[in-house]
């Protein structure tokens, strides 16, 4: 086991890496620099800012200053269009609101999925499975920026009850449809995974001895069924919180709610670098974090897995 | 137990007719079973229907996706809704174009996307898991490894920050969703030609001196085809919601031009002043052809790895 962690994190480190020089330099390759403007200003100012900015140096050295900065004091520079705004005070502001709404959903995608998964495995061929495999097919086709504007359409418009953007502290009105847009198709695949992973279970023969013996029916599900059938919903994990944090940026973006995907797109069309980088790398790292966790705990659940 | 004459006769005759027996390719096999499965049917005649209007659907506009119709500016929402007497089939957008021509247009932009991305994605992960499979050894771990890595980082945050640096252009979207979608589909070649690598044929092959890269081209990669055509079906879809994603945070096509995302987004931002039709038609589009690309990958996936169900 403990190799196997030692492995799983000496991979995570060169990913990180990666992950900052490729920003990096893309960021570098972006033609004029971030200081460039209509009016162009005298050559001595223009010494001056990258001398400020450390845009005189060599660019290798950047790139050491840029993580080394990253490592030892999580700072990631300075917004390069806002004078008076790091790019800590924007990921600082946005963050927590990102996080709120994506715990929520996290949660309300794999607790409603796995519920609709497991109640359609186990009572297979009835409605109850048509229905799950109806709403998980129908779910898939309607990623977030297709369910939030129809959301918005028929609790807003229509219906008049929730409010249709805004954060105002994260009362439940104003996370209701975030969180449902972003996890329905989460939802989806859970429940889709989880229903095949589960009928899987239930032919096996150690489900018909459990049965066999004469164990109730639910205890055989909740005590036999259930741990087996969770691995690859488990595996599963890694990607829907790549998902979910890219569905951020939509749901920011369409319900104003003023998380990190505001601040990443409003940058992406201001050409504000240092602001797309820092969020991006924040993103990266996190997913990275995540699989690391998901991985270990697949190992720790499933001892068979070794690599 | 009596033999009836008439049928016995006919059997007869039909198998004299059948003097050489018509030997079944592995895909006259898979195209009978697809053919069986009826959602998949339907499905792929849903599609070309769509494909038809993305590609023809502009011979039929009264209106080009450019003209704005004068008489109706200002006062879309009473006078743009979709009707046959004006012209604008689907309505008209609130600059007054003629929304029918917008989503030929946007269709057709949004399905070569998919087209395209799927076909960067099959050749470079088809290459690359191919080679890796085979080589093997040092070779193998380093190129998965470079997959690993690259599988964990959030490619669409990289996306949006390459479509900034290098400009947007319909090219640019092309590459970097073609060129960022190509690890699974390398994993899964890779596992494939791992299986294939120790047949009789390729050791054949070996023997007779075919160097590697023939080897891989010729007798690995044809192998692979069946696999390969049932994950390209599967990320057709993965690409148009790719695009669409981008283009509804207003990152990707630019008008001109437009896409099944773009206009979604357009019809998003309008819905509240009324003009409901703006949402309705991509959306319409978008949904019904993601839905028969998944009944499609489901029916090929079924036809062509019959005991994978």
């Amino acid at each position: 086991m403990l190799n196997y962690v030692i492995k799983r994190v000496a991979l995570a480190i060169p990913t990180l890496l990666i992950l900052i020089v490729i920003s990096f330099l893309l960021m570098h390759a972006a033609p004029g620099g971030p200081f460039t403007s209509e009016k162009p200003l005298p050559p001595q100012v223009m010494a001056n800012i990258a001398a400020k900015y450390g845009l005189d140096q060599p660019l290798w050295k950047q790139m050491v200053n840029y993580i080394w900065g990253i490592l030892t004091h999580f700072d990631f520079g300075p917004s390069f269009k806002y004078k008076d705004r790091t790019v800590n005070d924007i990921i600082a502001q946005g963050f927590p609101i990102t996080l709120t709404y994506g715990f929520y959903s996290f949660v309300v995608a794999i607790v409603t999925g796995m519920a609709l998964g497991i109640a359609a495995a186990v009572k297979q061929n009835t409605w109850i499975d048509y229905f799950a495999v109806g709403i998980s097919i129908g779910a898939q086709v309607l990623p977030n920026f297709v369910m939030a504007p129809i959301l918005v359409l028929i609790f807003t418009l229509w219906l008049n009850w929730l409010p249709g953007g805004g954060w105002n502290g994260g009362q439940w009105q104003y996370l209701v449809m975030p969180v449902i847009a972003l996890s329905t198709s989460y939802m989806a695949s859970i429940a889709r995974i989880t229903r095949s992973s589960m009928l899987e279970v239930l032919n096996t023969n150690y489900i018909r001895t459990a049965k066999a013996k004469g164990l109730p029916w639910s205890k055989v599900i909740i005590r036999h069924a259930l741990k087996p059938s969770l691995l690859p919903v488990i595996s599963y994990l890694g990607p829907a919180f790549v998902g979910l944090i890219t569905g951020s940026v939509v749901i920011d973006m369409y319900f104003s709610t003023g998380g990190m995907g505001y601040f990443f797109v409003n940058s992406a069309t201001n050409r504000d670098y240092s602001v797309m980088m820092g969020i991006t790398i924040l993103v990266g790292t996190l997913t990275v974090l995540f699989n690391l966790i998901v991985d270990l705990l697949y190992a720790w659940i499933d001892p068979k897995i070794r690599y | 137990m009596l033999v009836d004459k008439n049928k016995l006769e006919a059997t007869a005759e039909r198998m004299a007719g059948m003097d050489t027996v018509k030997g079944r390719s592995l895909w006259a096999d898979a195209r009978t079973r697809f053919m069986r499965n009826k959602a998949a049917v339907i499905s792929l005649f849903v599609l070309m229907l769509v494909i038809l209007f993305a590609f023809t659907g502009q011979f039929f506009a009264a209106w080009s996706n450019e003209e704005i119709d004068w008489a109706i500016l200002g006062q879309v929402r009473e006078l743009g809704y979709p009707s046959f007497e004006t012209g604008h089939y689907f309505g008209a957008d609130e600059l007054g174009r003629d929304l029918y021509a917008r989503v030929v247009q946007g269709s057709r932009i949004s399905l070569m996307v998919g087209v395209v991305g799927t076909f960067i994605a099959v050749f470079v992960g088809t290459l690359y898991g191919a080679i890796a499979g085979y080589m093997g050894g040092r070779v193998d771990q380093i190129m998965m490894r470079i997959v690993d890595v690259l599988m964990a980082i959030p490619y669409m945050f990289v996306l949006i920050l390459m479509l900034v640096v290098f400009g947007r252009s319909i090219f640019m979207l092309f590459v970097g969703i073609g060129l960022l979608s190509w690890l699974d589909m390398s994993r899964i070649v890779r596992g494939q030609t791992l299986s294939i690598k120790n047949k009789e044929f390729v050791e054949a092959a070996q023997a007779t001196g075919v160097p590697t890269f023939r080897i891989i081209v010729r007798h690995i990669i044809p192998n692979l085809l069946g696999i390969v055509a049932i994950y390209a079906s599967l990320i057709v879809p993965g690409m148009i919601m790719a695009e669409s994603f981008i283009s509804f945070l207003g990152l990707g096509v630019q008008e001109p031009d437009t896409s099944w995302g773009a206009l979604i987004s357009e019809g998003a931002k309008t819905m509240s002043y009324g003009t409901l039709w703006q949402l309705a038609f991509p959306l319409a589009f978008f949904v019904v052809t993601l839905f028969s690309l998944y009944f499609i990958g489901d029916g090929l996936r079924d036809a062509l790895d019959p005991k994978d169900r």
